[in-house]
């Protein structure tokens, strides 16, 4: 798999990646310590007041002194942060002022006790959240922690000292801080200052010494302590080993698979997975079986949700695998997964149930090389679980009353039947109606309905009857078995039910997002995007959604949701993690907002308010709107990038056509420049010239310089139609005066040749932009004019039919040149003759096609018949605004 | 008549040049300024009968030169700019200006719009009130009587119309633009439909020009306004 010696990739690329976030990053240090009364939080401030003799910005975020006199001698000469106060239960408390921090930005800032829990309305439900907040915002910190406060040694020292501490840190933030002092205090030490008072007032001292500081506990916390930050310098060692691929034998990779029940007690399991896979440097993964027979009560429901979050927080993936057959789905999915060791938890059974194989008997059997860690799990760590009746789902008062009202039914009918038939066939029926009635209504149901068949049939149909005495011994063979039918066919029966329910939400949850992600595959614009957001995904939550997408200056904008509250989904979009109702940041929001996070960059965020209560919990229901996030963003990543495409695309196209111009021109411009110039130095030169051959020399430069106006014109207006796309300022105007104003300015070109113009006095008005307009007319005039004889005639012609309105300019000279494709006449640069004596770059009538196609309509050459050239432009008639009318005078 | 003096506020010294040569042959006494700051101090001490202003001056907007002027001179004002700001023109002939020439111009273009600007200032002048009876080319027209002929035959026009004729005698060859006009003949209401200009002003083609398609004297001037050309006092 890795060649001796070189690096695993896949690691290279994670401390890469993790380098290059560290920088903009402030720096973490955390001052650890196996208790309280160490001195964690006097370190700290020594050390703070270096730096700030160094010339450091230092500033006191929040600081506990609990009343010791030492450490608060030290809060002298240090800046302090103003902390926010909040009302908790009739007394304000001190709360750490994130916000403030930020604005101040300080270089340094010390943030005391790391795991606590900031009071409800606070931003983040922890105080490490704020703190990871403010490592983002480039600010570094010091802070302080305890032994027992890490997450995954949260259990092991509650077992030591036999209190758990509530308040914990995930180890991952522990492992990320780029420094941890330990500051460490022999025992002995630490009692005699605790007999000093000088940890805690004296009243307290007696209760803390008898409960907490025995000298017991204080030794195995303080190894605990040393031995985890040998654990993290040992990890430290080997990042530096891998980056730097020290030769060295590598440890094989190895898989955990840790496999707990819906239970908390499996709790343990977890952490121990933890820390094996740490000591193993493996990944690990933690799997639940869903058996779909068992229906789950709510307090397993949310036992298995905790047990995930717990997984998640400690670094595993969490996968929930439905099937039936435990011991087999865990053999499969290891094989998959490529597991190597598996942890089970196992109980000393009380009943030993000889013929029930242990689940760890059956997979050391089935699968010998699958190494097995065993763990015990104690009952006296978890409160007994209470479940109620009511709360287990699908006993309903009334199935059971259907099913026996079924079995009344049956009864009856059999009562008739019974004319004709035989006893056995009565028995046949009441079977039929158990597994009926146990399809339908479920387990409970069945079972009942069995009892009760087997009675009735007791009493009402086996002599003597109406009595439940039984004349033939023969006749309790026949219950016993019809009990036994009736039982196993109707769990069969509800069994299949319930496969049949969870499958069907399986299907639904799949078809769901099948049809999620064709139609967002098939969006081409946001607007779609946001219209698939608020009519398919919402509803499958039971919510109102909507999508909120970040402006040119990055921030979210709020438009399309009234529900929406912008300062939470801009939170959310900035720290790329999930906020709002029922996530531990800003919990107090009305919706959930979700980042939605494609491999480019955060494209949005998913604002989701459910109809009522809280946002589905459900562990599948949570990966379905994962998947969903995960598709609306990489469908907004696709609608960003063809936009991008299509852009690059229209200026390559751009780029194109420049080029082909500063060819073309360079050749036509030099031209009438040579010839003025030429011409003006002719003028230049004195000599014997007549007053008549003067004005011949100046009418010829006069005469250049207009050709070379016309040709810049044209340039300068393809170019622009080209590069910018083509922005149109169209208003309502008569065809008429458009022609009009271009047949004033064109009086020289045309000279002598004759114009007739045939526009309809009530010609409707057209929505064009004029000054374009008028660049087609004159340049289609000034083509007339080019390839005409001077005592030409030119016509201009406008019908308007249906919503059409057709404009004909023809001349009756000599016509379209054959040799030429007529569609190429509009292409840029092409002429009729390739270099002919005729000025002009072939540009006119290009620019024309591109006006006429910008206005949304066309423009075409024909022949005229008998002779000459006729130009047709259709334009597409809309709805003029109305004019109104009034009398004459 | 005393020569008429004529500035040029024009930065480009070659501009400057012919313009000036043009306009010195017709007998006319031309100042050069080749800044609106030189133009502000020009104008106010040889008190010109028209100013050419170009509307791309480097230490200056040419609109703020206008209205400056405007404030205390009817003196016409000829406008010279490049072909693409419409806005531009518009904007110029809302500050104060009266006429415009798009560069690059030629001579011909240039003396007509001088005479005809100066021919519309004499016309002002020279009375005291506005004049009842005006002409153009065969067209008659008799503001107090509200009677139109047209080679002596009588037109009808219906009331707008009219209000519009007037307001372009009224303007004596100047080009007022659409808004303009808007405000003028149909009130603040219509501001934003310069299509009903449109249309009314094709009637008046129509009604009045031998070849509406190509008008002698209701000239139109594309996406800025319109212009009364030929106008002259009844005698």
């Amino acid at each position: 798999m890795m060649s001796e010696g070189r690096p695993n990739p896949d690691r290279l690329l994670e401390a890469l990646t993790d380098e290059t976030k560290q920088q903009g990053r402030g720096r973490l240090k955390i001052f650890f310590g196996a208790c309280a009364g160490v001195g964690k939080t006097y370190a700290m401030l020594q050390a703070a007041h270096q730096q700030h003799e160094e010339g450091v910005a230092v500033s006191i975020g929040l600081v506990e002194t609990h009343g010791r006199d030492e450490t608060h001698r030290l809060l002298d000469g240090l800046p302090q942060l103003p902390t926010r106060s909040v009302q908790y239960h009739a007394h304000s408390q001190r709360e750490f002022d994130l916000d403030g921090a930020l604005v101040a930005q300080p270089s340094l800032i010390l943030v005391d006790d790391l795991a606590h829990t900031n009071a409800t309305g606070s931003r983040h439900g922890k105080r490490w959240q704020d703190v990871e907040e403010l490592l983002s915002a480039g600010i570094d910190v010091y802070t302080t922690l305890n032994v027992q406060q890490l997450e995954s040694l949260n259990d092991v020292v509650g077992r030591i000292i036999g209190v758990r501490v509530q308040e914990t840190v995930p180890d991952q933030f522990f492992d990320r801080a780029n420094d941890v002092v330990l500051v460490d205090l022999p025992p002995d030490e630490l009692l005699e200052r605790l007999k000093l008072g000088k940890i805690y007032l004296a009243a307290a001292a007696q209760q803390a010494s008898s409960n907490f500081f025995r000298k017991g506990n204080l030794v195995a916390l303080r190894e605990l302590s040393l031995r985890r930050l040998a654990d993290r310098v040992d990890m430290d060692v080997r990042a530096y080993r891998i980056h730097h691929a020290i030769r060295d034998v590598w440890p094989t990779r190895e898989r955990l698979l840790v496999c707990v029940r819906a239970e908390m007690s499996h709790e343990r399991l977890i952490r121990e997975g933890a820390r094996l896979a740490q000591s193993l440097q493996a990944d690990w993964v933690v799997v639940h079986v869903d058996e779909l027979r068992r229906s789950r009560s709510t307090a397993e429901r949310e036992a298995l949700l905790k047990l995930a979050k717990l997984a998640e927080n400690l670094g595993a993936e969490f996968a929930n695998i439905p099937g039936e057959g435990v011991s087999d789905m865990l053999l499969d999915y290891a094989r998959a997964r490529n597991a190597t060791k598996l942890v089970l938890g196992h109980r000393r059974n009380h009943w030993n149930i000889p013929w029930r194989k242990r689940l760890a008997d059956h997979i050391a059997s089935a699968n010998p090389d699958l190494g097995l860690i065993l763990l015990h799990l104690s009952h006296a760590e978890t409160p007994p679980e209470k479940t109620h009746a009511a709360e287990q789902p699908g006993v309903k008062v009334s199935s059971l009353v259907l099913s026996i009202l079924a079995c009344g039914l049956t009864t009856v009918v059999a009562a008739l039947l019974l004319r004709v038939f035989d006893l056995s066939n009565v028995v046949m029926l009441f079977l039929l109606t158990v597994v009926l009635v146990a399809l339908r209504w479920g387990k409970a149901a069945g079972a009942l309905a069995a009892l009760v068949s087997v009675a009735s049939f007791d009493f009402f149909f086996v002599p003597p009857v109406l009595s439940f005495a039984v004349s033939d011994t023969q006749y309790l063979f026949t219950f016993v078995l019809m009990l036994v039918v009736a039982l196993v066919t109707g769990q069969l029966a509800a069994r299949l039910r319930a496969e049949a329910v969870s499958a069907t939400a399986g299907e639904r949850r799949a078809t769901a997002l099948a049809r999620v992600a064709r139609d967002l595959s098939a969006a081409i614009a946001t607007e779609q995007i946001m219209a698939v957001c608020e009519e398919m995904i919402a509803p499958l939550f039971a919510s109102r959604g909507a999508l909120m997408l970040p402006d040119i200056a990055d921030r979210i904008s709020g438009e399309a949701a009234d529900f929406a509250d912008t300062s939470v989904a801009q939170w959310a979009y900035e720290h790329v993690q999930p906020a709002g109702l029922g996530t531990s940041t800003l919990t107090a929001a009305s919706a959930q907002y979700l980042p939605l996070k494609a491999p480019m960059r955060t494209r949005g965020v998913l604002a989701l308010r459910p109809e009522r209560g809280a946002l589905t919990t459900d562990p599948d229901d949570r990966r379905l709107l994962d998947a969903c996030c995960a598709l609306i963003a990489l469908a907004l990543e696709r609608v960003h990038f063809v936009e991008v495409a299509h852009d690059t695309l229209l200026r390559i196209e751009g780029e194109r056509l420049r080029n082909a111009l500063l060819g073309a021109v360079s050749h036509d411009l030099k031209t009438p420049l040579t010839a003025i110039r030429g011409l003006a130095e002719t003028l230049e030169t004195t000599g014997a010239r007549s007053m008549h051959e003067h004005v011949e020399i100046a009418r010829a430069i006069g005469h250049q310089a207009e050709e070379l106006h016309r040709l810049v014109t044209n340039l300068l207006d393809l170019a622009r139609m080209q590069s910018n796309g083509v922005r149109l300022y169209r208003q309502w105007h008569h065809l008429g005066e458009i022609l009009g104003s271009a047949l004033a300015g064109m009086g020289s070109t045309l000279g002598s040749r004759r114009i007739l113009t045939e526009l309809s006095a009530d010609l409707p008005l057209v929505e064009l932009d004029a000054t374009l307009f008028e660049r087609v007319l004159v340049n289609l005039l000034d083509n007339a004019a080019k390839y005409t004889p001077p005592q030409a005639t030119i016509w201009v012609r406008a019908i308007a039919s249906a919503n059409t309105m057709y404009l004909y300019v023809e001349d009756d000279g000599s016509g379209l040149p054959t040799d030429v494709d007529v569609d190429s006449l509009f292409e840029p640069f092409t002429r009729g003759a390739k270099e002919s004596p005729i000025a002009g770059v072939g540009l006119g009538l290009a620019l024309c096609r591109s006006i006429v196609t910008a206005h949304g309509g066309t423009i075409r050459a024909m022949q005229r018949p008998p002779q000459g050239a006729r130009f047709e432009i259709c334009l597409l008639l809309g709805a003029p605004p109305e004019i109104e009318s009034e009398d004459l005078l | 008549m005393s020569k008429r003096r004529i500035l040029i506020v024009e930065d480009e010294a070659d501009i400057r040049r012919f313009i000036r040569l043009a306009l010195e042959r017709e007998g006319m006494t031309v100042f050069e300024a080749g800044s609106a700051e030189q133009g502000r101090i020009d104008a106010a001490s040889r008190q010109p009968q028209l100013v050419i202003v170009d509307l791309g001056l480097p230490d200056g907007d040419g609109k703020t030169l206008i209205r400056e002027l405007r404030n205390w001179s009817t003196a016409p004002i000829l406008v010279l700019s490049a072909r693409e700001h419409e806005q531009e023109k518009v904007d110029a002939f809302d500050a104060g200006a009266d006429d415009y020439l798009v560069k690059p111009f030629g001579v011909p273009e240039l003396l007509a719009r001088v005479r005809a600007q100066l021919r519309r200032a004499s016309i002002v002048t020279t009375e005291g009130a506005n004049p009842s009876v005006m002409t153009f080319g065969a067209i008659r027209v008799d503001l107090a009587t509200y009677e139109i002929t047209r080679a002596g035959i009588p037109v009808h026009l219906t009331p707008i119309e009219f209000r519009l004729l007037a307001a372009l005698i009224r303007g004596h060859g100047k080009v007022i633009t659409h808004r303009q006009l808007l405000l003028d003949v149909w009130g603040p209401g219509y501001i934003d439909r310069p299509h009903y200009v449109r249309v009314y002003m094709a009637n008046l083609r129509q009604k009045l020009e031998d070849d509406p398609a190509r008008p002698q004297h209701l000239i139109t001037e594309l996406q800025v306004g319109y212009r009364l050309a030929g106008l002259n006092r009844e005698t």
